[in-house]
């Protein structure tokens, strides 16, 4: 799998309108699979982000971090603070969310990139924990503990407060006027999926993106090649970190609300599984994987007996009774059966994610394609022109 | 080569010992790399070779003496990046390249070090925009006649080829100083053959070069200098024609390589 690519920069382009405006159109084509509501959607792009941003620390460096949860959490818990004494303008949130989380990644990054392997693994495990239970304990004063931390009326809010804003009824996040419930959060949540997008796009299309790949393929030669691994690792860090701060913060955007919860390891997992289970190390796989993921979150979970039978009505009564009784534990409370089912498909039969089975698909749809080999033909004609031509330079340079 | 009287000292080594458990490794290593010679090591199998390239790069620390680059005492806390970005590149034994990555980039990730130093964080850099260090990678991998395979995973190639690629990604990098650890092993007599031509090449160019090889053959189109190392210690030193005849190499060899 080849991550890094020096592509052109029409097809970046195109790529970026493409993603924008499938993102864009998300309640359009939601609909169609029972998605189209601002809730899961907003999921979708708060999840897809923080999966981009861990995908530049796992998917490119190898390093596999179990403690990103612990930046959602700050996330959230800055933006509620920001709302709570600033404004409860977004962008004063997000700007702050993002520093803080890249300030504790930063801490974090330094002293768990002293090791690799599984013990990286454990000890950004073991900070998340210890992030977790200050949350619920010690630090109740900032975290508001088990209740979680929540916006109020009478909260400061100096800036608001100087510009004579006030707000009716419980406070909510807003964007100049904009207030971020419903859709409107969730396209201020897909503008900033879009940016994370491009900019990871950007990551992976640049000699440091490509130098982070060369860490996971072989730290050894880097460190000999005169490449000081650290800083790097640690740059990819903080970056992951940030998105996973953005992420955290966006969820509390839509919703003025951060709890420690956000910070347990099932949740740094989640992320995990996210990325594996999309393509790890690719650029929409992590994306894919956040929605899939969501989505069966979601939609699973609703499921109950009822459903189940109007779904196998078309079948005699007995058979049907047998179907409901065999998938009943997969759906509703048992949604995660059926994650982790789909899950163990991927893995085992493709490993590179959902990504890798789109395209194996392709490959397999386009191998007897008449067209494709009259393609690759052009392709390879193109290519002894192209190498002619380079000889042709060389030998005018030579001269 | 002609015979200068006084050649500059590139790399000096003095005094090295090194144990690894009860084994004793290297015994008072005492060597002087002049510039722009090339000096060969040999000696039979689990004779201390590899592990002295080691305490050179900073992979291992010996327990005493010194290793001075340039004047520069690389075993007081040099780190391997440290060492590299002073001008000292090396090639493997076992080739130590980045098989998931496309041949071209593993040359020129190399470059990179070169130009940028141990860190530059410049994620919002294009790579179109590396275009000079992109066509000297081309050029280079032209002179190793794998310019139409550079798209392909380095990990694809052949063991033989995965060492020419290590070579090119050393090259790159124009060192000071060039360590090559059995350049030749696991190549076909037709890739040795080139391998040879290229260092012949190099040599013009007046890079400074210790090579560790089995094969004479290409030891003797090669050498201006050989040490013998046998059971971590130096028991010969001398140009090509003194250490064929040599005794003692005889001796250390019997059994093993023909000279
Ligand atoms: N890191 C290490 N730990 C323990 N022992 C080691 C280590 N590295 C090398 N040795 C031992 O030191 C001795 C010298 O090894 P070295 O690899 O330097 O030999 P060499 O001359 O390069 O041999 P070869 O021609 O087979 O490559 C061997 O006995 C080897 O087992
Ligand atoms: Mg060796």
């Amino acid at each position: 799998m080849q991550t890094i690519i020096a592509s052109t920069r029409t097809k970046d382009m195109a790529l970026t309108a493409l993603f924008a405006v499938i993102v864009v159109t998300a309640p359009i084509w939601g609909k169609l699979i029972g998605a189209g509501y601002p809730d899961l959607l907003q999921k979708f792009a708060i999840f897809g982000l923080f999966a981009i941003g861990y995908n530049i620390l796992f998917g490119l460096t190898g390093y596999l971090s179990f403690g990103h949860a612990a930046f959602l959490g700050i996330g959230s818990y800055t933006t509620v603070w920001s709302f709570k004494l600033l404004t409860m303008n977004a962008i004063p949130a997000v700007f702050f969310s993002v520093l803080l989380a890249g300030i504790f990644a930063a801490a974090i990054g330094f002293l768990s990139l002293r090791r690799s392997g599984i013990y990286f693994s454990i000890l950004t495990l073991a900070f998340a924990q210890m992030a977790y239970n200050l949350a619920y304990s010690v630090l109740t004063p900032i975290t508001n503990g088990e209740t979680g931390l929540r916006v109020l009326r009478d909260d400061p809010r100096v800036i608001d407060a100087a510009l004579g804003i006030q707000s009716e009824g419980s406070p909510l996040g807003d964007f100049f006027g904009l207030t971020l419930t419903g859709y409107n959060g969730f396209y201020f949540c897909a503008l900033m999926l879009i940016l994370g997008f491009y900019v990871s796009l950007k990551i992976f299309r640049s000699p440091f993106g490509m130098k982070l790949v060369a860490i996971k393929a072989n730290q050894t030669r880097m460190e000999y090649t005169g490449f000081n691994p650290r800083p790097y690792l640690l740059s990819a860090f903080v970056i992951s970190g940030m998105y996973a701060g953005l992420a955290g913060s966006l969820m509390a955007l839509v919703d003025p609300l951060a709890g420690a919860e956000r910070m347990q390891w099932t949740a740094s997992g989640e992320v995990v599984l996210m990325t594996i289970l999309g393509g790890v190390g690719t650029l929409f796989g992590p994306i894919l994987g956040a929605a899939i993921i969501k989505y069966f979150e979601n939609i699973f979970s609703a499921f109950n007996e009822q459903v189940l039978h109007r779904i196998f009505e078309f079948l005699p009564d007995w058979l049907a009774d047998i179907m409901v009784l065999l998938t009943n534990p997969f759906v509703g409370e048992g949604w995660h059966l059926t994650l982790g089912a789909l899950f163990m498909v991927v893995i085992i039969f493709v490993p590179g994610g959902v990504i890798e089975g789109f395209r194996r698909l392709a490959r397999w749809s386009t191998r007897f394609d008449a067209e494709a080999a009259e393609r690759r033909k052009a392709e390879a004609e193109e290519k002894a022109k192209a190498r002619a031509a380079r000889q042709a330079a060389d030998e005018g340079g030579a001269k | 080569m002609t015979d200068q009287q006084q050649r500059k000292v590139v790399l000096s080594i003095s005094g090295v010992n090194k144990t690894f458990g009860g084994l004793q490794a290297l015994t008072d290593i005492n060597l002087k790399i002049e510039e722009g010679m090339t000096h060969a090591i040999i000696g039979p199998n689990g004779a201390g070779k590899s592990t002295l390239l080691n305490t050179c790069i900073g992979r291992i620390t010996p327990d005493s003496g010194h290793i001075q680059f340039e004047g520069k005492d690389l075993v007081a806390g040099f780190t391997p990046h440290a060492i590299n970005q002073l001008g000292i590149s090396r090639v493997f034994q076992t080739p130590e390249i980045f098989p998931e990555l496309s041949i071209l980039y593993n040359v020129m990730i190399p470059a990179f070090a070169r130009r940028d130093g141990s860190f530059k964080f410049n994620p919002f850099r294009s790579l179109r925009k590396e275009k000079e260090i992109e066509d000297e990678a081309m050029s280079l991998l032209e002179d190793f006649g794998m310019a139409d395979e550079r798209h392909h995973h380095a990990g694809s190639l052949a063991r033989g080829n995965k060492r020419r690629l290590e070579l090119a990604m050393c090259l790159i990098q124009h060192p000071k100083l060039l360590l090559l650890d059995e350049p030749t092993a696991g190549m076909a007599r037709h890739d040795t053959n080139r391998t040879i031509e290229l260092l012949k090449k190099i040599k013009l160019r007046g890079m400074t070069k210790v090579i560790i090889e089995h094969d004479m053959h290409v030891v003797f189109s090669l050498a201006d200098r050989i040490s013998v190392l046998a059971q971590g210690a130096i028991i010969a030193e001398g140009a090509p024609n003194e250490i064929k005849g040599h005794p003692k190499v005889r001796e250390a060899y019997l059994g093993s390589a023909v000279l």
